[in-house]
């Protein structure tokens, strides 16, 4: 390598730019960096700028953070304050809110990079969430991807704990709220609780140890191990190269698309600033936050509303619909399942399903392949009726979450919009399974609809004996690949129980678990129309299909409309 | 026929149906619901005065005519019963001119319909009218009298509003007065656009599931303090642009979800959409 | 094994281990020579653009993108204007709106700007020829498998730890223990909980004083229906005792009933319809703190957990499991409320010890 760098190329450098580009290559070797990577080609498509959103929002909130942090006092000594904001001078709070306070009211822009750094953070989560959510239901996290799957989720729960971070670090009355609700689920953890809460507070609740800790976290640890998360996760995506959507010309062994240079370092690049600047935007005109009204942490005052940011209220949900009497005394012990359950069990059980749902429905399929064609969402039935499920589910939690504001607006009661949650959480995602299942087959009948008899034209005419048809015009082979490229999949084969000689086979019962699962998946499948089947409908359909195919019919057979 | 049938492929025909049917649906809904209106502005002229026999006269015309049917012709309480439905009004002895003047100079009295709280709305009734009637149940036995002074939010301080606002007040009408819900449908109303006066009565008397703040708990001075803190929430609440309604983190969240995503996804289809 | 009926698009090469297929069968659907499944009918052809076929389109384009970019440089001098045009030296909220709407909707100018202009250009004017990159699978062939598996046993079997199994239970054992010095270091964060989750400020003889002006309070103070925040006397900002803590755990609420209102369990303690009651929720610590004194609910804004004040406030609603522990009260020699003991449970949210 270091050779080639002495030997002159084609005559020595002239120019700057190639002496500078020399330079650079021999000593990073950028030459064979550019050769390999400049004209990658990547896949256009609007749901693949989700996770750009999702990056690009990361980026924007290290830059606006940096900011914050020139001005921000991680400290919760109480001070009587003397700031710029008159209403609240001479109140006792903390070095921390005051500073937060007088970083909005007296640093020119401070208050612009405050709301950019929290519009940002709200946007970034909610980038992640669609961005899975186009992953999961395109399919995307297939083999080889599963390990980048994994990767996300972990990147997904980092991100909301880092918000919630971040929304405690100002220690007004809200985020105070939300750290009293942190210390009581620590509390309620079994045996060890009451001690980690001392052990993470420095003492008693609120102490002065928590705030410098947490900015510690919320500033240096989650961000780096973050960063370092994203880093694989990129990495991993050249690697494996970008999925792409079925359509024609795309197969499983290509990617179809744009070079990276120069049309996605355009468009990708572009797209950064058009991320900060819709940002910019929501910061320049929508207020969000304004913690000088919520005045300093205190236990003492509450606010009606008070609410995590969105990310949190499907936790804070789950806890609202928990019934009390969850709480047990046991031999002298209590053991807080009205908060264990739902702040704790049931977003870990979240994490754990989507964590291991790859290798679920790798397991169901038996499909060990590699998929770089993303799955249309109405071929994957079951799969895309669970998506839906789980977000109707989540759903359902995070509305309760709101409840208060929801009644408020609405002229409801908390309490019937609680008990009416309760229910629902059970009953409403099942039917939500069973209706998106349903559309999908109802979608892919439809597809084969289209690919054995064509698509209509909205022209009705009427034949000589009197029958009234809409004419079908039969669809170009690219409109067909779309519909009939998918893989179709049936059910696991039941194997006998017993094995030739009538042992039993060892295994039976778990391959039984799978079969039903196999079934669940693709008991009702709808296949993709083949060659012979098209062929086969021709042919019966033939006296209607020439019809259709003559043009010389639609002279002379006009188009009547059932207005006359 | 044949262009309705092509329309109805449009690829804009999805989206717009869905609009159209949201579009109905919450014109169904606003029609269903009862509009809230704000009260008017009502200039505190005629003061009531249980001693003034006219006045009181005046009032308990206005009062049999149209109150008693609920809080009995002595304005001891009583109950009505109009088919299945029975309306109960409390005894009106004691509860003083502030009550009555908070009651119906908001538009709260006479109740409209049964339900969890008598809502906000336009006050059926004049300043004479109101006052008249506040002057007759003031004379029925001593309450609270329509408060006179120590309403000038210019005169109080914000700050220390601030504070006993917070303690006393945003547990249930939240930390900018946007109000806020309480158990079984009822809830703390939004404290924006109401007179100081009213705010000052409402404290004083408890109306409805709000508790009584009397003068020897949250001295007329911090009653002032309030007024003046709700004045300055009005004006001075959202330098950072719009207020979104001071809801806190539910509405921020919608708008993140609907202004930042939504938007964002609209960037993300103009860029991914090839150039024609 | 599933049953893949159409396996990969005709004409593709398969790479290894890439078959969707497993050992099942794959239905042969081949009917009059017909294929099992449809062929790929390759990349559509290229539709060209506007700016592609009329030089003046390309022009137009080409200047809505350098109008982009000069829009974001006004962008930025409306963001220079702006900083310099309000100075936040206690500021009104209208002179802080419109620093921040200045600067904001600059920034804003600015990097859309750049972003549109880059994108519009990418769209309209470079190349729009779908290009084709060929996939190559992860998976290594066998032979840098083998080569992969020997070196690593090469380096194992050099490192000995085979023939030496002292070593590696000696290793697995100290690697065992090497967390718990680490644990151990963080256990000096914080001091263990002692008996401070169970205690409050309250006691005997302690005045009651109303939050947040810290005056004593006057049994006659209290009309039936009005509710009082209190603290205990003599926790200050700066006092003897830590303030956010102790108010955390001894924040609470005096109420006057009727007389023949209060529960009977509540009686004892009462001082002639004054309750008093802990008002740190018994579920997670919030402020219960909305008082609903027409059906004499106590209502806590955060997870909306009920208490009923004529029943000793037990829960009627909600997640909290425990009622709120009253404050036995009455009063001093000068006629102020006083507690006449400590809380009757513990504030604030369960832990295991609780019991």
């Amino acid at each position: 390598m270091t050779t080639t760098a002495a030997a002159p190329r084609a005559g020595a450098p002239q120019t700057t730019i190639d002496k500078l580009a020399d330079f650079a290559d021999s000593r990073l070797g950028a030459a064979q960096i550019i050769k390999g990577s400049a004209r990658k080609i990547f896949p256009d498509h609007w749901s693949f700028m989700l996770g750009e959103v999702a990056l690009y929002s990361f980026v924007i909130l290290l830059l606006s953070g940096v900011f914050l942090t020139f001005f921000y006092v991680p400290s919760a000594t109480l001070i009587e304050y003397d700031g710029v904001y008159e209403p609240l001078r001479g109140q006792y709070i903390s070095e921390a809110y005051a500073s937060t306070v007088d970083l909005s009211w007296g640093v020119r822009g401070g208050l612009l990079m405050r709301q950019i750094h929290h519009w940002a953070a709200l946007i970034f989560v909610a980038a992640t969430i669609v961005h899975m959510a186009r992953v999961f239901f395109t399919g995307a996290f297939r083999k080889p991807r599963e390990l980048n799957w994994v990767i996300g989720v972990l990147l997904a729960l980092l991100a909301v704990f880092e918000g919630f971070a971040g929304y405690s670090l100002p220690d007004d009355l809200l985020s105070g709220t939300g750290l009293r609700i942190a210390s009581a689920i620590i509390l309620a953890i079994p045996i060890i609780g009451s001690y980690m809460s001392f052990w993470v507070f420095g003492g008693e609740f609120p102490g002065e140890a928590f705030i410098p800790r947490l900015y510690t976290i919320h500033v240096l640890l989650l961000p780096a191990i973050m960063l370092a998360l994203i880093a694989g996760h990129l990495f991993l995506v050249v690697l494996h190269k970008h999925t792409q959507y079925p359509g024609p010309g795309r197969t499983n062994q290509n990617v179809v698309g744009y070079p990276l240079l120069p049309v996605y370092a355009a468009k990708a690049g572009g797209f950064f600033f058009i991320v900060f600047g819709v940002i910019a935007f929501m910061a320049a005109t929508i207020q969000i936050n304004p913690i000088w009204l919520f005045g300093g942490y205190d236990p003492s005052p509450i606010s009606a509303g008070s609410q995590p940011d969105w990310y949190m209220g499907f936790l804070d949900g789950s806890v609202r619909m928990t019934p009390g009497l969850l709480e047990w005394s046991i031999g002298g012990y209590t053991l807080s399942n009205n908060i264990l359950i739902p702040a704790l069990v049931l977003p870990g059980l979240l994490t754990g399903v989507l964590v291991a749902y790859p290798w679920i429905e790798q397991w169901a399929t038996g499909d060990r392949g590699e998929h770089h064609l993303l799955d249309r969402p109405r071929n994957a039935p079951t799969r895309t009726g669970l998506g839906v499920m789980g977000l109707v589910f989540y759903g359902i939690l995070w509305a309760n979450g709101g409840n208060d504001v929801i009644a408020t607006h609405l002229a409801l009661s908390i309490n019937d919009i609680t008990n009416a949650t309760r229910v629902a959480l059970f009953v409403v995602p099942p039917i939500a399974f069973i209706v998106t299942k349903r559309i999908c087959l109802g979608l892919q009948r439809r597809d084969r609809e289209r690919v054995l008899h064509g698509k209509e034209t909205g022209e009705v005419f009427r034949l000589d004996n009197g029958e009234v048809l809409e004419r079908h015009a039969p669809l170009s082979a690219e409109e067909r690949w779309l519909l009939v490229q998918h893989d179709g999949y049936t059910p696991i084969e039941a194997g006998p129980a017993v094995d030739a000689n009538g042992v039993r086979r060892p295994g039976t019962a778990l391959q039984g678990v799978r079969r039903r699962l196999s079934n669940f998946y693709f008991g009702d499948s709808v296949l993709p129309v083949t060659p012979a089947e098209l062929a086969a409908a021709h042919a019966v359909h033939q006296g209607h299909e020439a019809i259709e195919a003559t043009d010389d019919v639609q002279h002379n057979r006009p188009a009547i409309t059932s207005d006359h | 026929m044949i262009t309705v049938m092509r329309a109805r492929r449009h690829r804009l025909a999805l989206p717009l149906l869905l609009l159209a049917s949201l579009l109905g649906a919450g014109l169904l809904y606003a029609a269903m619901t009862p509009l809230a209106t704000a009260t008017a502005e009502q200039p505190v002229t005629a003061v009531a005065d249980p001693t003034d026999a006219e006045q009181v006269a005046y009032g308990r015309e206005l009062f049999l005519a149209n109150c008693s049917t609920c809080h009995g012709f002595d304005a001891e309480g009583g109950s009505t019963e109009t088919g299945s439905e029975k309306v109960s009004g409390p005894s009106l002895i004691g509860v003083g001119a502030a009550s009555v003047d908070f009651q119906v100079g908001t538009g709260r009295m006479p109740l409209q319909a049964t339900g969890p709280q008598a809502p906000v709305k336009q006050p059926q009734y004049d300043d004479v009218e109101v006052k008249a009637m506040a002057a007759f149940i003031a004379s029925l036995a001593p309450g609270p009298a329509i408060p006179s002074e120590f309403l000038d939010p210019a005169a109080g301080d914000v700050g220390e509003g601030a504070e006993v606002f917070r303690t006393n007040c945003a547990m249930c009408h939240n930390f900018a007065g946007s109000g806020g819900a309480l158990t079984q449908g009822k809830y703390a109303p939004s404290l924006r656009d109401v007179e100081p006066v009213h705010v000052y009565e409402a404290m004083l008397t408890g109306p409805q599931a709000m508790p009584v703040f009397g003068d020897n708990n949250v001295s007329p001075e911090q009653k002032q303090n309030i007024v003046a803190y709700l004045d300055y929430m009005e004006t001075e609440s959202a330098p950072g642009g719009l207020s979104l309604g001071l809801l806190g983190p539910v509405s921020e969240g919608l708008v993140g979800w609907i202004v930042g995503i939504g938007g964002l996804v609209a960037c993300a289809v103009w860029l991914g959409a090839k150039a024609t | 094994m599933t049953d893949v009926i159409h396996s990969n698009p005709v004409g593709d090469s398969e790479p290894s281990g890439a078959s969707p297929s497993g050992s099942g069968t794959t239905v042969d659907t081949r009917a009059g020579g017909l294929p099992d499944r449809f062929d790929n009918p390759g990349l559509p052809e290229h539709r060209p653009r506007m700016a592609d076929i009329d030089v003046a389109a390309a022009r137009r384009a080409e200047r809505q993108v350098a109008i982009c970019f000069a829009l974001s440089a006004v962008g930025s001098i409306v963001t220079i204007v702006g900083y310099f045009l309000v100075r936040l030296a206690e500021p009104t909220a209208a002179e802080l709106r419109t620093s921040n709407t200045l600067i904001g909707l600059g920034l804003f100018l600015t990097l859309f700007g750049i972003g549109v202009g880059a994108v519009h250009w990418a769209k309209t004017l470079m190349p729009d020829h779908e290009q084709i990159e060929l996939r190559h699978a992860v998976e290594s062939t066998p032979e840098v498998k083998a080569d992969a598996a020997d070196i690593v046993t090469v380096g194992i079997d050099e490192s000995g730890i085979r023939r030496r199994p002292l070593i590696l239970a000696s290793l697995g054992g100290a690697l065992a223990i090497a967390p718990l010095p680490a644990i151990l270091l963080l256990k000096d964060t914080g001091p263990n909980p002692g008996n401070s989750l169970r205690t409050s400020l309250w006691e005997e003889g302690v005045r009651l004083v109303r939050d947040p002006d810290k005056t004593p309070i006057l049994a006659s103070d209290i009309e039936v229906g009005s509710i009082v925040h209190i603290l205990p006397e003599g926790l200050v900002v700066g006092g003897e005792f830590s303030y956010l803590e102790e108010k955390a755990k001894a924040a609470a609420i005096v109420l006057r009933l009727e007389v023949e209102e209060v529960a009977e369990a509540a009686r004892p303690d009462s001082y002639s319809g004054l309750v008093a009651y802990s008002k740190v929720c018994t579920h997670m610590g919030c402020s219960v703190a909305l008082y609903e004194q027409s059906t004499q609910t106590l209502l806590c804004p955060c997870h909306q957990s009920s208490f009923d004040v004529l029943d000793n406030c037990r829960v009627t609603f909600g997640p909290a499991d425990r009622p709120l522990p009253q404050l036995p009260i009455g009063v001093d020699a000068d006629g102020y409320l006083v507690a006449t003991g400590g809380l009757k449970g513990t504030p604030g949210p369960s832990f295991w010890e609780l019991g």
